[in-house]
């Protein structure tokens, strides 16, 4: 699944009982995974920090190694694991690769975990260059959970947390859909990268599509589905995608991008975002060109930082998938103190059966009945559960 | 004197030089014209295409809002290239200018933030002018901190601004927390943060505040670099440090300037890049440090240091800008731009060994 | 330009020593230069001739010792103290910056303002002035063979170079200019046309003091030779006194002269 970009984290972190909150309000929804989730993560923390009060002269060590440190997504992956280390008197380590594509850094990080005797380590994987290291974690007995993204194969680590970013496109097509109402999408499309094949990005974008009823032939192919034709989803009606622009997922990018996009066809209706910074970028360009945002257009977006919720209510961005980076983190430190003093493993709860769902919900302040992927919240429900 | 001086070195050449040489040399004299042809073949090639042919949605290519807004694409990239401009002519580069200006601006961001908006730090609720001031000599500090590193301990640029690009990211990490701060947060400042993105009309055209700041920091700087001491010094400092020394020019103080002019520049692309998105945030343009040497070394100025000029510069932002913009509009896939890109800047290098072999 | 008429050293050098760690580049060095003379310097790779030209030029600070300048007690401490002086060096790097163009070189380090107001707050270059005074200097000086003024100098050939490296010494009101192999990458003709430009330099009342390896160039336009060996100065010659094998056997050791048969005195 890769990582979100962009966004913020709060200087104020969640607590565990927060998310244990939030997520138990999940479970109160339609989504059965997230309800199972819930209730295992309420019973592996209390187990947990029963047991840590036993034996305190050994606390379980746990090392978090992410792809690097500056990206707020990681971030906030790291406050996470922080945050549910202190709460369950688990010794954190944490590391990162120096940047993207640093893999000798991960290995390193993985060895010192393996000599320092840590129960388990979470790791967003840099690539399949990780995966001896990881066996070798594994063969020394140490539980291995990926976070966010997952190896390749997936079963060389013991379980991987993340969130479904298919499921994320989804809801926002399936909700622009139902704003649509039957009329005709002119649709642009906003993604990272042009360069790059990255699960994120295509999971997203096609994602979107495949929820507002397009036919998407290949999910790995952002230009697969066919310029123009009909979706299905809600009333149906025609479409077309005017552009697929490549923004590197920042607000420049997106203003950029949807610069070019309106250049070449001022009509546009539905703009799809790759994630909140692009999406405000995007906001400023359509802005600039005279549209009301929310009448003319809609932008719709995935990942659920604070500042991108805050523009949900605010009426700048209409509709966006909300991940949990954070909840990935305190979850997987959780459920390694639990194996460590004999509790149960996690199981995989997502729709595929491939992972450990963290959980999406869609953001939005005008509810649209055909939204099936994931649980609807207001914009407030966000904020108050936003990562950052 | 000097005059008739010209004219016979005129005609000797037009007896004497063969036509590549001739084009050498005029290319040696002025090293702005290579990138001034490929900016107009570019506008051409795309205009007939849009007008004549049916390719994508290039009719609207030449249509005064597609160019207002091309134009108004180039202020972030334009601005920081002319930092990248007088770091490269003193045969240096500047990695941290994306750091330094996102440092910069959140400086700016975070003091003139709304004390009122949430998850604010201590310094915010300030005047926006204040902020702005304070937001730019930060900026200006930082290029002082990269040209005392290479000054004080004989550094390369390189390595210098490469430490300095990962310190700054971190302490934009640190300070703030990573917290994108928007237009909206600073409540009665907004005016005087995101005047750099206020446009107006002229005739069919669209303009912001920051275009036109853009094009007064060119103006400005081209005149500097050739019309004072300090310019001569910085093209000497290039093109031969030894020599320079010789001649008497403190070069450490010349480099040293340099870079702290660089500083005050980037400081300046922060507030207009909050103008121009409407907020500010530390993830913006991550690979912008690339692009503002791309559009420097496509200008036509040497990597080597001693040659190039500011217009040289601008025009290789307007290629960037159009040469993406056009493409998109044709409808080609975004890797062909980047490719694209990539054609020209290794042209614009071999040129440039070319040139500086000339002989008359 | 001053022609000092007497014959105090217009530059003097007492007791120079100078030593990098342990070599030493001077030891108890003499050095006298008079007004209106070339006055070459030669000697043995490591006989201290560079070094005696970097402390005269201001590149190196002396150890010990006294340097005169117009009987006046001088401390360089840089190239820009010595030029402040009236001492001006041309190096054998030549010191010009190749993508500048003539006018910009000959001014380098001391530009031209213009007057008034653009001058004092916009800091505006005189450019015409700075043309004007190039191209008269270097045709002055009867070398311009360039095209333009506003060439730049790496169009030029070595030759043309040089002159431009040697007209910059001789224009700003210098009473010294030091020459550091000046012919060492010439050809023949350039070469000639070089040592040329050093006789008019020393007609029009300049003191020279040429660095050359060259024995039949130092006979040709010397009025004196110092020649340096161990750090010392072995003899002052003239190339009547003695001939070239002369003066390599002084270098060499294999002869030494009197000082009551040495050229202390001014020739000129």
């Amino acid at each position: 699944m890769a990582r979100a970009f962009g966004g913020r984290r709060l200087a104020f972190v969640a607590s565990a009982g927060v998310l244990a909150l939030g997520l138990a309000a999940c479970g109160g929804s339609s989504d059965s995974g997230s309800s199972d989730s819930a209730s295992s993560d309420s019973s592996s923390s209390e187990s947990s920090s029963e047991s840590s009060s036993e034996a305190p002269a050994e606390p379980v060590k746990v090392t978090l190694i992410t792809k690097d440190s500056t990206n707020p997504f990681f971030v906030a992956m790291q406050e996470g694991a922080k945050e549910a280390a202190a709460a369950n008197g688990v010794e954190i380590t944490i590391g990162s690769g120096k940047e993207e594509g640093d893999d000798q850094g991960q290995i390193d990080l993985i060895e010192q975990a393996i000599a320092r005797g840590d129960a388990g380590i979470l790791i967003t994987p840099m690539s399949v260059n990780v995966n001896a290291a990881i066996e070798k974690a594994r063969a020394a007995g140490l539980y291995v959970i990926a976070l966010d993204t997952p190896t390749d194969p997936p079963d060389v680590v013991d379980i991987t947390f993340a969130t479904d970013n298919c499921l994320a496109g989804e809801a926002i097509g399936q909700w622009s859909a139902g704003w649509l109402n039957g009329e005709k999408a002119t649709i642009a499309e906003l993604v990272i990268f042009d360069d790059r094949v990255v699960s994120v990005d295509y999971c997203r974008a096609n994602g979107f599509l495949t929820g507002l009823g397009v036919e998407v032939p290949d999910l790995a192919d952002m230009t697969s589905p066919a310029k123009s034709g009909s979706y299905t989803t809600g009333a149906g009606g025609d479409y077309e995608i005017v552009c697929l622009e490549a923004t590197g997922a920042n607000e420049e990018g997106g203003r950029a991008g949807m610069e070019k996009c309106l250049a070449a066809n001022g009509d546009i209706n539905v703009v799809y975002t790759i994630n909140e910074p692009t999406a405000f970028g995007a906001a400023e360009a359509l802005k600039a060109a005279g549209k009301t945002i929310g009448e003319d257009v809609i932008i719709v977006s995935v990942d659920g930082g604070l500042a991108g919720v805050e523009a949900v209510k605010a009426g700048d961005i209409q509709a966006t998938s909300q991940q949990y980076p954070l909840r990935m983190a305190s979850l997987g430190v959780e459920a390694i103190a639990s194996i460590a003093n004999g509790g149960a493993a996690p199981q995989n709860t997502s729709a595929n059966g491939e992972f450990f769902d963290t959980g999406v919900t869609l953001c939005t302040d005008m509810p649209m009945d055909t939204v099936t992927s994931a649980p609807q919240e207001s914009a407030q429900y966000c904020i108050d559960n936003a990562w950052g | 004197m000097s005059e008739t001086a010209r004219t016979t070195a005129a005609e000797e050449f037009a007896n004497s030089a063969t036509p590549m040489q001739k084009v050498q040399h005029a290319l040696h004299r002025y090293p702005w014209l290579s990138p001034l042809i490929v900016l107009v073949v570019l506008i051409v090639i795309f205009a007939i295409l849009g007008f004549g042919f049916d390719v994508g949605s290039l009719e609207n290519f030449a249509k005064p809002a597609t160019i207002s807004l091309m134009l108004q694409q180039t202020v972030i990239i334009g601005t920081l290239a002319v930092a990248q401009t007088i770091v490269i002519l003193t045969a240096g580069i500047d990695l941290s200018i994306g750091a330094i200006m996102v440092f910069g601006q959140m400086v700016m961001a975070n003091l003139a933030v709304s004390a009122t908006a949430s998850n604010v730090t201590f310094m915010a609720g300030q005047n926006p002018y204040l902020a702005v001031i304070i937001g730019v000599a930060v900026a200006t500090l930082a290029g002082g901190v990269n040209g005392f590193l290479i000054v004080r301990f004989n550094l390369p640029p390189f390595i210098v601004t490469l430490g300095t690009l990962s310190i700054f990211t971190a302490l934009t990490l640190i300070i703030f927390k990573a917290r994108t701060i928007q237009g909206k947060e600073f409540e009665g400042a907004q005016d005087v943060m995101g005047i750099m993105g206020k446009d107006f009309q002229i005739g069919p055209f669209g303009f912001t505040i920051g275009l036109v700041v853009m094009l007064i920091v060119y103006v400005v700087m081209a005149y500097v670099l050739r019309g004072t001491a300090w310019g001569t010094h910085v093209y000497a400092v290039g093109d031969d440090p030894t020599a320079a020394e010789l001649s008497g020019i403190n070069v450490k103080r010349v480099l040293f300037s340099v870079y702290l002019t660089a500083g005050f520049i980037i400081g300046i692309a922060g507030w207009i890049t909050i103008g121009r998105l409407g907020s500010a945030s530390p993830n913006v343009a991550p690979e912008i440090n690339l692009e503002t040497i791309t559009a420097v070394v496509i200008g036509g100025t040497s990597l080597f240091g001693g040659r190039g000029r500011l217009v040289g510069t601008l025009i290789g932002t307007f290629i960037i800008i159009i040469l993406d913009f056009g493409l998109s509009l044709a409808g080609l896939d975004q890797a062909y731009r980047v490719l694209a890109i990539g054609v020209l800047v290794i042209s614009a290098v071999a040129v440039d060994q070319w040139i500086r072999k000339v002989k008359i | 330009m001053t022609v000092v008429t007497s014959a105090q050293p217009i530059v003097q050098g007492k007791d120079l020593n100078k030593s990098f760690g342990r070599v030493i580049g001077l030891n108890n060095c003499q050095f006298e230069l008079f007004p209106g003379e070339v006055l070459a310097v030669v000697g043995d790779n490591g006989a201290g001739k560079s070094t005696l030209i970097k402390c005269i030029s201001g590149a190196h600070e002396v150890d010990s010792g006294k340097i005169f300048v117009n009987n006046q007690e001088v401390s360089f401490k840089s190239t820009h103290d010595a030029r402040s002086h009236g001492v001006e060096t041309v190096y054998q790097t030549l010191a010009v910056a190749p993508a500048l163009d003539i006018s910009e070189n000959l001014y380098l380090g001391r530009e031209v303002r213009k007057k008034g107001i653009l001058g004092k707050v916009f800091r505006s270059l005189d450019k015409k002035h700075m043309r004007e005074v190039s191209t008269k200097s270097l045709s002055d000086l009867g070398v311009l063979t360039v095209q333009s003024i506003t060439q730049t100098v790496e169009t030029l050939s070595g030759g043309q170079r040089q002159a431009v490296a040697v007209a910059r010494a001789g224009t700003f009101g210098s009473q010294v200019v030091i020459l550091d192999e000046p012919t060492a990458a010439l050809g023949v003709n350039e070469s000639a046309r070089v040592l040329q430009l050093i006789k008019d330099l020393r007609d029009r009342g300049m003191s020279i003091i040429l660095i050359s390896h060259n024995m039949p160039q130092v006979f040709d336009v010397a009025d004196r030779i110092h020649i340096q060996r161990l750090g010392r100065r072995a003899a002052v010659v003239t190339p009547q006194s003695h001939t070239m094998n002369d003066v390599v056997a002084i270098m060499t050791g294999a002869m030494t002269v009197p000082e009551e048969e040495q050229q202390l005195a001014p020739v000129r």
